[in-house]
């Protein structure tokens, strides 16, 4: 078999061209069905967020809404302060997860508006407040700058 | 007094990183070899004068010293004396020190073994690393000065993060950043070949080693990195593909592309203007995972202390170095000449194609942890988090893995897959009988944990197929087979053992995916669980203290068939400067199993906790199979081929071999 330089070339460039297509393919596939949007509570409360997509919100969690029910499912209250969504979840808390701390939880809405979370996001560092739940509680004004541990938190409105 | 000793060395060391970077430049380009010859008395002085700084650092750590802001917001006088000297990097500030300290250290390494360099290249390569460190000594000085002192020292510190406090930030970091740091040596051959404008065999067989070294030290890094996660943050998951983590990941498998095509390049004088190019995408990859560590833009569970204002000078010093690096590609690439020819189904043909899935998949890796920036700056917010990394790069490293075992068996310039395929064959046979043997056992609901399992017995027996087929034992009988076994070069089992170590790894991935099983409840002392065919009793709690933290033990006795297992004992600490709980997993391993239980908050009736336990079958596996990646890296390392003078012929050489 008789290859000229420009056979092999093609063979290399229909390779790699193979390779990428397949990547492109992926990506888009995943791009379509496999990425979480991020919402804030209020976004969620107040515009139509589609249940049944997949979702992350961040906020803090309500002071006073954590319910513990049996078999290690746990209820509380993610807000921004000015709304709250329901959330529930079914495992262990990270240790870092308290009252009016920021929480990232990841999971789908349910028709009757609860979140239903199959994970469930604080940071290792107390000092240090996740970039999403900055983001809204500066969208709803109440983000003062340099303030460790962020602002006070809300109590929860019943 | 050493502080501000240290703190001096520092600037002293910028200052002689500064001479490092320009002299031996000119040098080259007046033909001077007295100015050359500043490059590598200037590397040593520069690892005298960090390792200076950074020992002064420790020693205000070790003794507590109270004066330095760094000191103060990291350490506690009664904090364990491995965590005070751990803890010198498990901040930011010193996190960089050591950074600069690998740095010149890896430079230093190249003034003394890179003897049989030509001085031409030598100073070039130092002087690259000269930038790098100008670069970052100057980023610590203004930015990030672990070396601040308070104006009224403080009386006790505000302790180290507790989930720190662990064996793994002693190991870890260093290692990953001896595996970052050590693709700043590659990229600083390829800027030196750049300018030089003549690269070749000789050049690929020198950058080897170094970049094979980086490339151990990374994996390490990753797998310690990848098990530290596991046990410490009680997720019970040993990959997140969280930005952090995917940071690590790129520069690997960059790493491992370069790795591969330098073989090329050694051998067969091809594939020049790629290695150059991946060279330097590596070294960038690995200042983007220090950038993105560094600067919180991504959301990340790992990151710690970051502080976004010091991310724009890193990402300045990203764009410097990537920038150029490309740039100088961009302008120099052509005047490199192009070597030897192959036909695509050869040595090189294999190899080409690893690096064409290596580099797609670390493409569609950073494409993964990106995009959410990217749309972020168009108003938008969203994350990209495993189920896009599991659909897109488990399909494109899957088709990577189930070629590994092709590679070695096809023939350099001109290979017969039809003769790779006949040594293959048994092996496949066998793995698709493993494969059906699984499926038949669970039924059609683990199809795709049989095909996983099948496979990882493909990619971990067909390694040593090259080896059995050298040694031709049922030709020539188990003795000579033996002896012809002897006499292979060590690359050659190097080259098993870490193909190998991929199948291993693939092996722990599947069965833990598959197979685990799990178990969330309540559980009150006297309570008995049942998870994956063990009984597991909540025997009780009890109550201890460590240096600088209180803990309640939970103890419970793991039975099968009724007969006693062990005792698992996972842990509720709460480190008492910090007012933070942390959960300490109790895991047992047995065989290569383990069994792993984790504590949640109180459950609702009184005195009783909510418990995760999970079973997990074959999980070390999955990071012995690292071990067995490092461990080939290492047999490779010692190949002769790569100890000796590059350029001279091996007859010549070998008397030295024998003498020692």
């Amino acid at each position: 078999m008789v290859m000229t330089r420009k056979t092999r070339r093609l063979i290399l460039i229909g390779t790699v061209g193979a390779v990428l297509a397949a990547a492109v393919g992926l990506v888009l596939f995943a791009l379509s069905g496999e990425i979480t949007l991020y919402k804030t509570p209020t976004e969620i409360v107040e515009k139509h967020v589609t249940e049944g997509r997949r979702l992350r919100i961040g906020g803090l969690v309500e002071v006073g809404s954590v319910i513990r029910q049996d078999g290690g499912r746990v209820e509380f209250k993610v807000t921004d302060t000015a709304n709250a969504v329901p959330v529930t979840y079914t495992g262990l808390l990270p240790d870092l997860f308290k009252e009016g701390q920021g929480v990232v939880a990841e999971g789908k809405l349910d028709q009757t508006g609860l979140f239903q979370a199959d994970t469930v996001l604080a940071k290792h560092d107390e000092r240090y407040m996740p970039k999403e739940v900055v983001d809204a509680l500066k969208a709803q004004g109440v983000w003062e700058e340099g303030q460790p541990g962020g602002p006070k938190p809300p109590t929860a409105k019943n | 007094m050493i502080v501000e000793f240290g703190h001096f060395a520092l600037i002293l060391a910028l200052a002689v990183a500064v001479a490092q970077s320009i002299l031996p430049i000119v040098g080259f380009f007046r033909r001077d070899p007295a100015l050359m010859a500043v490059a590598p008395k200037a590397s040593l002085m520069q690892l005298l004068l960090v390792a200076i700084a950074f020992s002064a650092l420790t020693y205000a750590y070790l003794v507590s010293d109270f004066s330095l802001v760094n000191v103060v917001e990291n350490s506690h006088s009664e904090k364990p004396l491995i965590f005070k000297i751990s803890g010198v990097w498990g901040n930011h500030e010193g996190s960089m020190l050591l950074w600069v300290l690998i740095l010149a250290l890896f430079g230093a390494a190249v003034a003394v073994f890179g003897g049989n360099l030509p001085q031409t290249l030598k100073a070039n390569v130092l002087a690259v690393q000269g930038w790098i460190s100008t670069a970052f000594l100057a980023f610590i000085l203004t930015t990030s000065n672990p070396f601040h002192r308070l104006a009224e020292p403080a009386m006790e510190g505000n302790d180290l993060n507790p989930v720190l406090q662990d064996v793994g930030l002693a190991i870890h970091p260093p290692l990953l950043y001896l595996g970052y740091v050590g693709f700043s040596i590659a990229f600083a051959f390829a800027i030196a070949a750049l300018i030089e404008g003549r690269i070749d065999a000789a050049w690929a067989r020198w950058v080897r080693p170094w970049v094979l070294a980086a490339w151990i030290f990374l994996t390490a890094g990753i797998a310690m990195g990848s098990y530290w996660a596991y046990y410490e943050l009680g997720w019970g998951g040993f990959w997140f593909w969280d930005p952090v983590e995917n940071a690590s990941l790129m520069p690997w498998l960059v790493g491992t592309a370069l790795l591969h095509s330098a073989v090329v390049m050694e051998k067969r004088e091809a594939l020049k203007v790629w290695t150059i190019l991946l060279a330097i995408l590596a070294f960038s990859l690995s200042l983007l995972g220090t950038f993105l560590v560094r600067s919180g833009v991504l959301t990340s569970v790992h990151a710690f202390a970051t502080d976004p204002t010091r991310g724009v000078f890193i990402l300045a010093i990203l764009c410097l170095f990537i920038g150029g690096g490309f740039a100088m590609f961009a302008v120099r690439a052509g005047t490199l000449r192009q070597g030897g020819l192959f036909a695509p189904l050869s040595r090189e043909g294999a190899l080409v194609l690893n690096n064409v899935f290596l580099t797609v998949a670390a493409g569609v890796v950073l494409f993964g942890t990106l995009v959410p920036l990217i749309v972020s700056a168009f108003g938008g917010a969203i994350s990209v988090g495993a189920p896009y990394f599991n659909t897109v790069f488990g399909p494109l490293f899957g088709a990577t893995l189930l070629v590994v075992p092709f590679g070695p068996l096809l023939a350099w310039k001109r290979g017969n897959l039809l003769g790779a395929l006949e040594r293959l064959w048994a092996v496949f046979a066998f793995a698709a009988l493993i494969g059906l043997g699984i499926a038949w056992l669970n039924g059609a609901t683990h199809l795709l944990a049989a095909v996983g399992l099948g496979g990882a017995v493909w990619v971990l027996v067909g390694a040593f197929a090259e080896l059995w087929s050298r040694a031709r034992f049922r030709q020539v009988g188990l003795a000579v087979g033996f002896r012809r076994l002897a006499g292979l070069p060590r690359s050659a089992f190097g080259t098993a053992l870490a193909h190998a170590g991929l199948g291993v790894t693939l092996l722990g991935i599947v069965s833990t995916s598959a197979f685990q099983s799990e178990a969330i409840l309540e559980m009150k002392p006297g309570d008995t669980a049942t998870v994956g065919g063990y009984s597991v009793t909540f025997d009780g709690v009890r109550n201890g203290a460590g240096p600088n933290y209180t803990e309640q033990v939970v103890s419970m006795t793991v039975r099968q068939g009724g007969t006693v297992q062990f005792i698992v004992e996972p842990t509720r600490r709460f480190y008492t400067t910090r007012q933070m709980p942390t959960t300490e997993a109790g895991i047992r391993t047995h065989g290569l199993s383990q069994f792993y239980v984790t504590l949640g908050g109180e459950g609702r009736q009184t005195g009783s906790l909510v418990v995760r336990m999970w079973d997990k079958p074959l999980v070390t596996l999955i990071w012995l199979g690292a071990l067995a990646m490092m461990a080939g890296g290492a047999l490779s390392l010692t190949d002769r081929r790569l100890r000796v003078g590059a350029p001279k012929p091996a007859r010549q050489v070998a008397p030295v071999i024998v003498a020692d």
